[in-house]
């Protein structure tokens, strides 16, 4: 057992924990928008962990250097693209008007919104200009 | 902004695209290599209007820095919003306080809102609802006091600013402009 196969094998072992915490967030979260909130912080650093490694793991045991590289250009992927649709899906529930939980103190964007509606109704040619 | 020439920002396309080939095929094999650039050549030529709109002046040097400099900053604002959430998850009582605040940014261009959109999401407690010109609503897990109990709307946008969008921006705002 050598550095990196102690390592990748210690990534791994963070990396599942950060994906229970994800499932686990999921069953006891009230509403979609905390669910969200803690699925796609933990799944995303628990992807990290795992792939990073899992590359540092199979170096270590003897395969190739391009493991490691190429599982980081997963790990990269991942990471620019699983906020992108956590915000697509987010957004997508409130405009489908799924509640908030009772327990939410403040609302700002449904301000904006009927702000925003407001003007459009009283300057409609503003409105269409945008 | 100004739109940079287009051979500035196809030459770009081609090094970013040459880049991520280098590392996808792992090797630097002579024949993979020449295979991988005539592919960025090609690839770049259909993709670059829709890529960029500053070409080369992306690459340079202070920019570059920042962009290094960001990502460890990043990963350990990424680690403290895991520990955050793993409180709250694992904790019995369940501290949260949830709620949509409204944020003002300084940046300018799309892809530094969309860096920063990102990492919002990725940093604690907070996920990025919507984004409309300099306005950001987003979804906070803990609204704190001073943000909640603020009087009118400009404090309450200062207050939110401050705990959330400031510290990407001082790095965002040189790498995107």
């Amino acid at each position: 057992m050598n550095v990196l196969s102690a390592t990748g094998e210690a990534l791994v072992l963070i990396g599942t924990f950060f994906y229970f915490l994800s499932t686990l967030g999921l069953i006891r979260m009230p509403d979609v928008y905390n669910r969200m909130q803690t699925s796609t912080k933990s799944a995303t650093l628990g992807s990290l962990g795992v792939l990073v490694g899992t590359g540092f793991w199979a170096v270590g045991k003897g395969y190739s250097w391009a493991w490691i590289v190429q599982t980081l250009v997963v790990a990269t992927f991942l990471l620019l693209t699983n906020p992108i649709s956590a915000h697509a899906l987010i957004r997508a529930a409130y405009k489908r008007g799924i509640p908030l939980w009772s327990g939410s103190v403040v609302d700002k964007y449904h301000e904006h919104l009927k702000k925003k509606e407001e003007t459009v109704e009283e300057a409609p040619i503003e409105g269409d200009a945008e | 902004m100004e739109e940079a020439g287009k051979l500035s920002r196809y030459l770009y396309t081609v090094i970013v695209l040459f880049l991520v080939w280098i590392p996808l095929t792992a090797s630097l094999d002579t024949q993979e290599l020449e295979f991988g650039f005539i592919l960025a050549l090609t690839v770049g030529a259909l993709t670059y209007p829709v890529f960029t709109t500053r070409g080369l002046a992306n690459l340079h040097p202070k920019r570059v820095a920042y962009a290094i400099a960001y990502i460890p900053y990043f990963l350990w604002a990424m680690i403290v919003a895991n520990l955050d959430v793993a409180y709250r998850v694992l904790h019995p009582a369940r501290p949260i306080r949830p709620g949509i605040v409204h944020c003002k940014t300084i940046l300018k261009t799309n892809p530094g809102k969309l860096g920063l959109a990102n990492s919002i999401t990725l940093t604690p407690g907070t996920i990025t609802l919507d984004v409309d010109g300099d306005d950001y609503f987003i979804h906070w897990i803990w609204v704190p006091d001073e943000v909640l109990q603020a009087k009118s709307e400009d404090e309450h946008a200062e207050h939110a600013s401050e705990a959330i969008t400031r510290p990407f921006e001082k790095f965002l705002k040189v790498i995107f402009g």
